[in-house]
């Protein structure tokens, strides 16, 4: 068994972007199928514009159609894409010269093999047949071939480009500290587990590395009761995405008996309204087939009966 | 300009850190090494600064979780950059230069394993025209290598004798994740990975964690008979654009070089992930062949992503510590394709 337990995250985002006048100009003529370049105050063609000149700092306002075809300047092999490159098969990614530019430009170049490609070589824009005004609406460059690359179609008449979208997504082997994984763990036999620490002595559930308060590891591990009180609470009356259960239900935080850190968790099996600070409550579990090494084994905390505690017995773990 | 000196270190790297990516597990016997060698403890660091990334750690606040490594009742003063720890030694040293505190502890962290180290890189890149291609570090750095290749100005029999010498020194280093040299002739038969590059080219994917502590005057010499006093510190940028500068040449660190007097380096930590990328570093600061370059073995033999840059700054000021240089370089890279670059020398004598 490994000393933590982990799972698989997906973070994914797409990203948003205005584009400003400059690239709004370079993505609009991808769109349009031609490279636009920018003349700087230094003389240079580059391609992607820059927004403002290297020199001068004044916005770029020269805009020049470059040839889609060029020159490979540098080249690197890629033997294992990743996720996402413009190519799911090795490929190249090159550096090239466009006819027209003084500066090289990124992008992927369509080869089989590193023996077929070779700095100095001429290659050609590949586009793609839906543009949708982004840089891949290249697909990739390819080797000059016989055929020169079809001329751009008449220029659209949409509105200029004025915004990219990005998608993101990041795949991430999510582990849990050491004292995480054995709450988890416990979790699938029943228990709540805390972690002590040895210099101020107070109780954390679920369980942290060190303690925030004194930077101490918290090697001690604690059992803690399955009864404990509302702190505090909230009652959810918002729908959103994904919500599992019809509001109003009401989220609190239980401090159990003997730990000095509420959790967060749902209040349950009385009206939203009756809950109140120093309620106090007490676990109710899923049945045993349906547990996992998660916090979900608890399905919601219910009412004992009990008196309320009193306020000076939670007053600090507000 | 007060004096300010580095009189601690700490470091822990590893290929896969078997643990939760907010590292507070490795942080806390780091700390604890640096209130050791100082003799301090939490409460005598003026300073705390944090260099980390969310999206390595793929989660949010990443650093804040880190916090609980330190203790903070009563609360501390604290800071994070998203950056390399070098950068967060920089805004240290600047916060020691305000006068407002005397002493610093700096730390780093990243669990680089924890995702896809070269592709998830392709987001510190310009996000209209580079990172929709995801064009990942290697890659590159690969585009940097040929440049230099075709240009004339290094092959891989150069490429390969720094590999050599990294892994050769990296025996004596127990952090690296990589080591043992055998001959430049076996690393050249050995098949290219990334053409123009090898693995060994290519610094490996590491995790780990780091931390320096600083001080300023007599509470560097409260700890230290002989501090590793920052004589010079200095940073500059390139443009991100791959194509708008000279791939073979590294302007921003031309700069801080000439920002600080390098006469008499007698080491050198360079932050270089890529063999060629040395060969750039050592041009642009006019180091000679009688400058020792990094014993330690360098990032090509353990790269932790947000402490290695630091970890130079660390492994140049023990030396200083123990007397084996008098004058010695450190220098830290960020960005594809050395990008960003911090240079800093470390003296004995002040």
């Amino acid at each position: 068994m490994s000393r933590t337990l982990s799972a698989p995250v997906t973070v994914a985002f797409d990203y948003t972007r205005s584009t400003g006048p400059v690239l709004g100009r370079f993505l609009t003529g991808l769109r349009d199928g031609v490279v636009v370049g920018g003349r700087t105050s230094d003389g240079e063609v580059v391609v992607p514009p820059p927004e403002y000149d290297p020199v001068t700092h004044a916005a770029t306002t020269d805009f020049v159609e470059v040839s889609p075809t060029g020159t490979v300047a540098s080249w690197s092999w890629v033997a294992e894409p990743v996720a996402a490159q413009p190519l799911d098969r090795p490929f190249a990614f090159a550096l090239v010269l466009l006819d027209g530019a003084t500066r090289p430009f990124l992008h992927a170049l369509d080869v089989a093999s590193p023996g077929d490609v070779a700095t100095g070589m001429r290659v050609q824009v590949r586009w793609r047949a839906q543009r949708t005004g982004a840089i891949t609406d290249i697909e990739c460059f390819e080797p000059v071939t016989d055929q020169a690359a079809p001329p751009p179609g008449p220029r659209s008449t949409l509105d200029p480009v004025t915004g990219v979208v990005t998608p993101v997504a990041l795949d991430y082997t999510y582990a849990a500290s050491p004292e995480e994984s054995a709450f988890y763990r416990g979790l699938a036999e029943g228990r709540v587990l805390g972690q002590r620490c040895p210099t101020c002595a107070k109780v954390y559930v679920p369980p942290r590395s060190a303690c925030p308060a004194d930077g101490t590891p918290t090697t001690d591990e604690v059992e803690l009761s399955q009864t404990g009180t509302v702190t505090t609470f909230c009652i959810v009356n918002v729908p959103f995405l994904g919500q599992r259960i019809t509001p109003p239900y009401v989220s609190a935080y239980v401090l159990l008996d003997g730990a000095d850190i509420a959790f967060l968790h749902l209040i349950l099996d009385v009206p939203a309204d009756q809950v109140r600070m120093g309620m106090r409550v007490e676990a109710v579990w899923k049945p045993r087939e349906e547990w996992g090494t998660t916090i979900e084994n608890i399905s919601h905390f219910r009412p004992t009966g009990e008196p309320d505690a009193a306020y000076d017995t939670y007053s600090q773990h507000l | 300009m007060r004096d300010v000196a580095v009189v601690g270190f700490a470091q822990r790297q590893m290929q896969e850190f078997d643990g939760s990516p907010t590292c507070v597990e490795l942080l806390v016997p780091l700390f604890a090494e640096c209130y050791e060698q100082t003799g301090w403890t939490r409460r005598d660091i003026g300073f705390w600064c944090s260099g980390s990334s969310d999206y390595l750690a793929g989660r949010s606040f990443s650093f804040v979780q880190a916090v609980d490594a330190i203790g903070v009742i009563p609360p501390v003063n604290e800071s994070h950059v998203e950056m390399d720890l070098a950068w967060a030694v920089y805004e240290a040293w600047l916060k020691i230069q305000t006068g407002e505190v005397d002493t610093a502890l700096v730390y780093a962290f990243g669990k680089s394993s924890a995702g896809l180290l070269r592709r998830t890189l392709a987001l510190q890149l310009e996000p209209y025209t580079m990172t929709p291609l995801w064009p990942d570090t290697v890659s590159l750095a690969g585009l940097q290598a040929r440049a230099g290749l075709d240009a004339g100005l290094w092959d891989e029999q150069a490429m390969a004798e720094v590999a050599h010498r990294s892994l050769t020194d990296a025996e004596t280093n127990e952090y690296a994740v990589r080591s043992g040299g055998s001959s430049v002739a076996e690393l050249l038969a050995r098949p290219v990975y990334a053409d123009p590059l090898r693995k060994h080219d290519c610094a490996p994917v590491t995790d780990g964690a780091a931390a320096i502590v600083l001080a300023a005057g007599d509470r560097a010499r409260e700890v230290r008979d002989r501090p590793a006093w920052l004589s010079g510190i200095s940073h500059h940028v390139d443009p991100m654009s791959m194509g708008t500068r000279d791939l073979t040449r590294s302007p921003s660190t031309a700069r801080s070089g000439a920002a600080l007097d390098l006469d008499g380096v007698d080491l050198a930590e360079l932050h270089a992930p890529f063999s060629h990328q040395e060969l750039v570093l050592r041009r642009e600061l006019g180091l000679g062949d009688d400058v020792r370059i990094n014993p330690s073995g360098g990032a090509l033999t353990s790269n932790p992503m947000f402490s290695a840059g630091g970890i130079r700054i660390g492994e140049a000021a023990r030396r200083v510590w123990d007397g084996e240089s008098d004058k010695a370089l450190a220098h830290a890279t960020s960005g594809p394709a050395l990008q960003q670059n911090l240079v800093c020398t470390l003296e004995g004598q002040r």
